[in-house]
């Protein structure tokens, strides 16, 4: 799960990760407040969206006092704003955040992903801050340091102090990188994080060493244990499909072409996608119905689906192991029946139960093309476009 | 021959008096697998499906003589589970639950290794050899006996795999879905090295997916060492990056983990790669005639 600048800053003060003073605003008035509550001197008014690039976005303002503060919320919030990751619509800004300005003497990177290869988490600091971390990785490898920990003792302080030294720190500097280091990689542990990332993370010109700009994404899977960083879950970012998906617990993903695809099993709903383009077509999404597909999730998983406007022909491919094909088949057949489809569905059912689910769309009144093979099935999706 | 599970599998389910603990220790029980034991904590004593509950799979291991253990436990207590059998003495742990997250997956497979013990999965669809035994919870009835291997990151997927090689007439010798998630007990390397040695299996398919370099590193094993026909396959060659296709593990970052990547990885290494999913069988039908 992804969650905004602001709240990954809330996660990380909780765990004495060095963050600077801030304030959220959701009105230019309230705006105004937070640059007057932090001094009245300088503030960075930043808009809280998901995506990043939100500085070359104009999403990021650098602004003199209270006024321009009200002035920089003012044009962000209620706007889309668009970056590289946004897409051309751009994401809407609800939400700002207001913090003080400091002086900053350099500018580095730190990072915490799950290596899988190594199969622990592994802390990565740099010395080039500020920029895309992946083209320091492609250009100059050299320059990103890594220590792998164990997380059942986090980053050990020696570790801390060697990445601290090799990112050129020296005295009292290096000295307080390496207790934000600890304390990040702690942050990363007990939240069940999958991605923490601190750039820049900026030495000031009294030797603080503080996270400019937080990214925290957050281990689905972990989210159970941790209901605070659950609440964080913001409905108005990404796909609203996506989202309305998610509450039936559906893994549906948008993607741009218009053949509807439905499919149980993750890495056969791939594979299905894989072969509409083979047959030269576009899936239009990923939907994985899952291994406990019932008439009910496979209704909402179909009505879902058939309400992208994009949408020109459906491809129903279930391999029935646990699933049982009947089920979806009537699933399919209740869906369509309160539903209004004026589209060509192909289906095709094999595994448990194929026989019965065969009869269940024979005796519909509704009309399916019926596949034989999984590359039958893509073939007539494709072929029914025209 | 086959590898892992046969017909001296002695099994041990933990978290058998749940749902799916139940309804597959019933499939596999079906199917022929011998199940001597089940764990849920507090239960011991009683029979369920005719099987005797144990409190701990210590109890379960010494009164039964149980070998391999298959894990139901939810998510929240799963990894606890997987390292309770591991330090009981079973020699293979087969991990079903989906969701497990991935920290507790560090610790507990760094503990499953100093046991000396193997962990295949989780959020996998477990391991069968076709007539012997059934440690999973595939379909049983797709599969036929036969030589060849296959280990699969994905579960229905492996069923149409398998579909088409019987299609062809291709039975299996065990087939493996070794789970979705970025922290996984057995990877393709591992299982490769036990196919290798084993005298049933004259071919192995290998099925992929998007995400990590798990594919690359069998790649490599492959191009060294491994002297058997292999075909392989990759889902999501259409997949968009930084988007997570259902698995936790099935996730583009950046350039790396595509799917082209780890064809070119594979075809480089002597290994034939499917276009298309829908040519598994036939293509291994061809290179072994």
């Amino acid at each position: 799960m992804k969650v905004h600048e602001f709240q990954a800053k809330e996660v990380l003060r909780r765990y004495g990760v060095a963050v600077p003073e801030s304030k959220v605003a959701t009105s230019q008035d309230e705006a105004e407040a937070a640059a007057e509550a932090l001094g009245g001197g300088t503030v960075v008014v930043k808009a809280q969206i998901h995506a990043g690039g939100r500085g070359k976005g104009g999403g990021v303002k650098i602004v003199k006092g209270p006024t321009e503060a009200k002035v920089a919320a003012e044009a962000m919030l209620g706007k889309p704003l668009i970056t590289h990751q946004t897409g051309p619509e751009g994401q809407v800004v609800r939400t700002v955040l207001v913090e003080s300005g400091m002086d900053i003497a350099s500018e580095l990177y730190a990072g915490i992903v799950l290596d899988r290869a190594a199969e622990l988490p592994v802390f990565m600091a740099s010395s080039e801050g500020g920029v895309e971390i992946e083209e320091v990785a492609s250009k100059s490898p050299e320059k990103i340091i890594k220590r792998w920990f164990d997380p059942g003792t986090g980053l050990l302080p020696y570790q801390a102090r060697e990445l601290a030294y090799s990112v050129g720190l020296e005295g009292k500097q290096a000295g307080n990188a390496a207790k934000f280091f600890i304390a990040l990689a702690k942050a990363f542990v007990e939240t069940d994080a999958s991605l923490a990332e601190i750039n820049p993370l900026v030495v000031t010109t009294d030797g603080e060493v503080i996270a400019l700009d937080a990214k925290i994404n957050f281990d689905d899977n972990g989210l159970f244990r941790h209901p605070d960083i659950r609440e964080y879950y913001d409905p108005h970012e990404g796909d609203q499909l996506e989202v309305e998906a998610a509450k039936y617990d559906l893994n549906y993903i948008k993607l741009d072409g218009n053949i509807g695809c439905m499919v149980n099993g993750a890495g056969l709903a791939m594979a299905t996608m894989d072969l509409i383009k083979h047959a030269g077509g576009e899936p239009a999404n990923f939907l994985d119905v899952g291994g406990a597909a019932d008439v009910e999730t496979v209704a909402n998983g179909f009505r879902i689906l058939m309400s992208d406007p994009n949408v020109k022909a459906v491809l129903i491919n279930i391999f029935g192991g646990i699933v049982r094909c009947d089920r979806v088949a009537q699933g399919v057949v209740d869906a369509m029946e309160k539903v209004n489809v004026d589209m060509p569905v192909v289906v095709r059912l094999e595994g448990t139960n194929a026989e019965d689910a065969a009869r269940i769309l024979n005796e519909s009144d509704l009309e399916f093309l019926v596949a034989g093979s999984f590359e039958d099935a893509a073939q007539k999706a494709v072929a029914a476009l025209n | 021959m086959s590898i892992l599970v046969d017909k001296d599998t002695r099994l041990l389910v933990q978290g058998i008096t749940g749902g799916e603990g139940t309804f597959h220790t019933g499939k596999m029980k079906e199917y022929g697998t011998e199940v001597v034991a089940g764990v849920t904590p507090g239960k011991g004593g009683q029979k369920h499906l005719g099987v005797p509950v144990f409190n701990t799979v210590r109890e379960g291991v010494e009164k039964t003589g149980a070998n391999t253990s298959i894990v139901f436990v939810p998510p929240a207590f799963a990894a606890d589970a997987v390292m309770e059998a591991a330090d009981a003495g079973i020699d293979l742990v087969v991990c079903i639950t989906e969701g497990i997250p991935a920290l507790d997956m560090v610790l507990a497979k760094k503990r499953v290794k100093s046991a000396e013990c193997r962990l295949v999965g989780p959020n996998c669809p477990g391991v069968i050899t076709p007539g012997e035994a059934k440690v999973g919870i595939m379909p049983g009835f797709v599969h036929e006996p036969g030589r060849i291997g296959i280990i699969s990151r994905s579960g229905t997927l492996t069923y149409e795999a398998v579909g088409q090689l019987v299609e062809v007439g291709l039975g299996q010798s065990t087939a493996i879905g070794i789970g979705g998630d970025p922290i996984i007990g057995s990877t393709f390397t591992d299982l490769l090295r036990l196919f290798a040695h084993d005298d049933g299996t004259d071919a192995v398919v290998l099925i992929g997916e998007i995400g990590g370099t798990a594919e690359q590193e069998a790649a490599e094993f492959i191009s060294e060492s491994f002297r058997k026909p292999v075909v392989a396959f990759i889902a999501g060659q259409t997949a968009p990056p930084g988007r997570r296709m259902g698995h936790a593990g099935a996730i583009i970052s950046g350039d790396s983990g595509t799917a082209s990547e780890k064809m070119e990885a594979l075809e480089q290494a002597g290994v034939t790669v499917c276009d298309s999913p829908a040519v598994i069988g036939q293509t291994m039908a061809h290179m072994l005639s």
